[in-house]
């Protein structure tokens, strides 16, 4: 479920899915947003514990594109700012 | 007894294709009622009886979130027998959708599509084992070679609703398909295949973009061709079967207003683009001048989508077009809009919110001449060199920008970022390809055509009650003070409503310098659309909305006219 406030479990280690380079993996620890976000997330796999992996990043902030097993999809900036992963 | 059969499973799952394997040629496509949302509907015979099967909207699951999700559970209410058609080689995340199925008292079939696909890729599952599992029919298929579709038919009737499954929580449910998967799935890891290595280079910018241009230039070489070629033989029906009847009739009605509106505005001469009447020029413009470069741009575009390249693309062209208020799918009028404004404006549906449709619709309108109008830009001013023919594509492209970045900030509403599933690239079906353009066509006569019709009636009314000549005569003036342009041309003008590519051709006699032609080709493609795109805006956007659009149009044509003056003739 999406935590409140001040739950947080972000460490030093982890950080926005933005900031992974290209080619690099992630392990999902904390998706933040509202509860529609986070459904919309869910319903394509994207949740807590799973490893995604960085397809591409679009210059002029523009989206990225993440694979999760045999999904990939292209998400918008402000969406990979929320989901919070530790880099593996 | 089994009416109506209905199609679930999440997008890009091969639905449509499946569909296509188990209904007739009979096939409409149907707008939900009071959305954008289209899905399909035809026929098939189960034992010796006529049932209606539907192609319901993809969706992940059946909390529904948005218009799509929310038509697909009203389908599915209605529905005697559901087949869930799911992705092979995704079975984890597709399970999701199958479980909330499962739960509702429905009778459900399970079609594990992309069978061929899910072994290629190192994926096994144990159907039987799945079947045991959750105790409805479980068939696997290749849709696209039509493989296990006749297995499917026969088991149709074995569909129920199984007991062991109950409503859970969300949570509740990836705790069961994680038993599930762990008891029917067994992967193997395969290396990077030919496939993996295309989807790279065409989604990374460094390659995808330049991939994407000559993709796009194909794309354009192709619909030229077969526009063209349709173009010319609907024509030639026009000019020998048609012609000779409507004289005939023409003869018979005799000189005077009836003639004037049905026929032509002279008497005993029609010529199909000009003579302004319902049954001459109101059935030529879309039929023989329209509707070619609809079938192939349509074509072209269901290719696109089939191949699974579209949502590439759109990923590639997301940051430009998110600032300009839209997002990367906005690219989707602008390549039909490039064709012919009018299947671009019904594209502006692939954008969700109310302004993002407004931005891609107006912008549609003023910065995208269609492929006539560009072929006539290109015939009066080549020869006076490449270098006015760019003038007037540079100025087009940057009012495309500002006025998309402008829209952004003023616009009311928001513009949500771009969030899509890349699914594999996949050989598209020529069959479901085709059948998906004719759908469109269809949808095209039936919905477009009589508006295009009424415009053209209208002009013809307004012509014959002295209007458009009035209108030509006041702008006289503009047309010298504003924009350096002989009085006439505000004929051509207003002869653009109707055929912007005949308005430019009118320009040839009116002897213009070459900095006036760009002037004036730039101002007919900026400051109205023609009449059958005007028409299909009002319909796609409201009258409301497309009063402001077209203030906005012909605020900039002015401005445009006016600073394109000062710069090129320097006073």
């Amino acid at each position: 479920m999406p935590k409140n406030e001040g739950e947080h479990i972000i460490t030093e280690k982890t950080k926005p899915l933005i900031y992974l380079t290209k080619g690099s993996k992630g392990k999902i620890i904390e998706i933040q947003g509202g509860h529609g976000f986070y459904r919309r997330l869910k319903v394509l796999g994207i949740r807590e514990g799973q490893i995604v992996r960085i397809i591409s990043k679009q210059p002029l902030k523009g989206p990225i594109t993440i694979a999760l097993g045999s999904t990939q999809m292209t998400m918008g900036r402000g969406m990979a700012l929320k989901i919070f992963v530790e880099e593996l | 007894m089994i009416k109506k059969i209905v199609l679930m499973g999440n997008p890009n799952v091969g639905k449509s294709v499946v569909f296509s394997r188990l209904t007739g040629a009979k096939v409409i496509s149907s707008n939900y009622p009071g959305t954008t949302v289209d899905y399909s509907k035809g026929t098939m015979i189960l034992d010796g009886n006529k049932v209606e099967i539907i192609d319901a909207p993809g969706t992940y699951s059946l909390e529904s979130s948005n218009k799509a999700e929310k038509a697909a559970l009203d389908i599915l209410k209605e529905a005697d027998i559901v087949i869930d058609v799911i992705d092979a080689t995704n079975l984890e995340r597709n399970l999701y959708l199958t479980l909330e199925l499962l739960e509702r008292n429905k009778p459900v079939i399970i079609v594990l599509n992309l069978w061929d696909e899910a072994k290629h890729t190192g994926v096994y599952i144990n159907e039987k084992k799945l079947e045991e599992i959750l105790e409805v029919p479980v068939v696997p298929t290749v849709a696209l070679t039509g493989e296990g579709i006749k297995n499917l038919v026969t088991r149709i009737k074995e569909a129920k609703s199984p007991k062991k499954i109950k409503p859970t929580s969300e949570e509740g449910r990836w705790i069961e398909i994680g038993t599930i998967i762990k008891n029917v799935l067994t992967v193997e890891h395969r290396h990077h295949s030919l496939r993996d290595r295309l989807n790279d280079l065409t989604i990374r910018p460094s390659t995808g973009i330049p991939i994407a241009i000559g993709i796009i230039f194909i794309s354009f070489w192709i619909v030229r061709i077969i526009g063209e070629y349709l173009s010319f033989l609907i024509g030639e029906v026009f000019e020998n079967g048609y012609k000779p009847i409507l004289t005939g009739l023409g003869e018979w009605l005799g000189d005077g207003i009836v003639y004037n509106i049905l026929i032509s505005q002279d008497y005993g001469e029609i010529v199909f683009t000009e003579s302004l009447g319902i049954l001459s020029t109101g059935i030529y413009i879309p039929l023989a001048v329209v509707l070619p470069y609809i079938i192939a741009f349509y074509f072209m575009l269901s290719l696109l989508e089939d191949s699974g390249y579209l949502p590439r693309l759109a990923t590639l062209v997301d940051n430009i077009f998110h600032k300009l208020g839209m997002h990367g799918y906005g690219i989707i009028p602008l390549f039909l809009g490039l064709g012919c404004n009018v299947p671009g404006a019904l594209a502006t549906r692939a954008l969700e919110t109310k302004k993002q449709r407004f931005i891609a619709a107006t912008l549609l309108a003023i910065a995208v001449p269609c492929m006539a109008q560009m072929a006539m830009i290109f015939g009066i001013l080549g020869k006076y060199g490449l270098y006015y023919i760019i003038l007037v594509f540079l100025t087009l492209g940057i009012l495309y920008i500002t006025i998309g970045i402008i829209l952004n900030k003023v616009i009311k509403g928001i513009s949500p970022e771009m969030f899509l599933e890349i699914p594999p690239y996949r050989r598209p079906s020529l069959r479901t390809t085709g059948k998906k353009t004719w759908m469109r066509i269809k949808w095209f006569l039936k919905d477009a055509i009589p508006f295009m019709i009424f415009g053209v009636a209208v002009i013809n009314i307004l012509y014959t009650v002295g209007f458009l000549q009035m209108i030509a005569n006041s702008l006289h003036s503009a047309m010298e003070g504003l924009f350096g342009l002989p009085g006439e041309a505000s004929i051509a003008m207003v002869t653009g409503f109707l055929r912007k590519d005949l308005a430019i051709g009118m320009l040839i006699s009116l002897n213009l310098n070459p900095y006036q032609l760009v002037i004036a080709a730039t101002m007919l493609t900026v400051y109205f659309p023609c009449v059958a795109a005007f028409m299909v805006l009002i319909k796609e956007l409201g009258v409301k909305d497309m009063l402001k659009s077209a203030a906005i149009m012909i605020s900039t044509a002015v401005t445009v006219g006016i600073i394109l003056k000062l710069i090129l003739l320097g006073v």
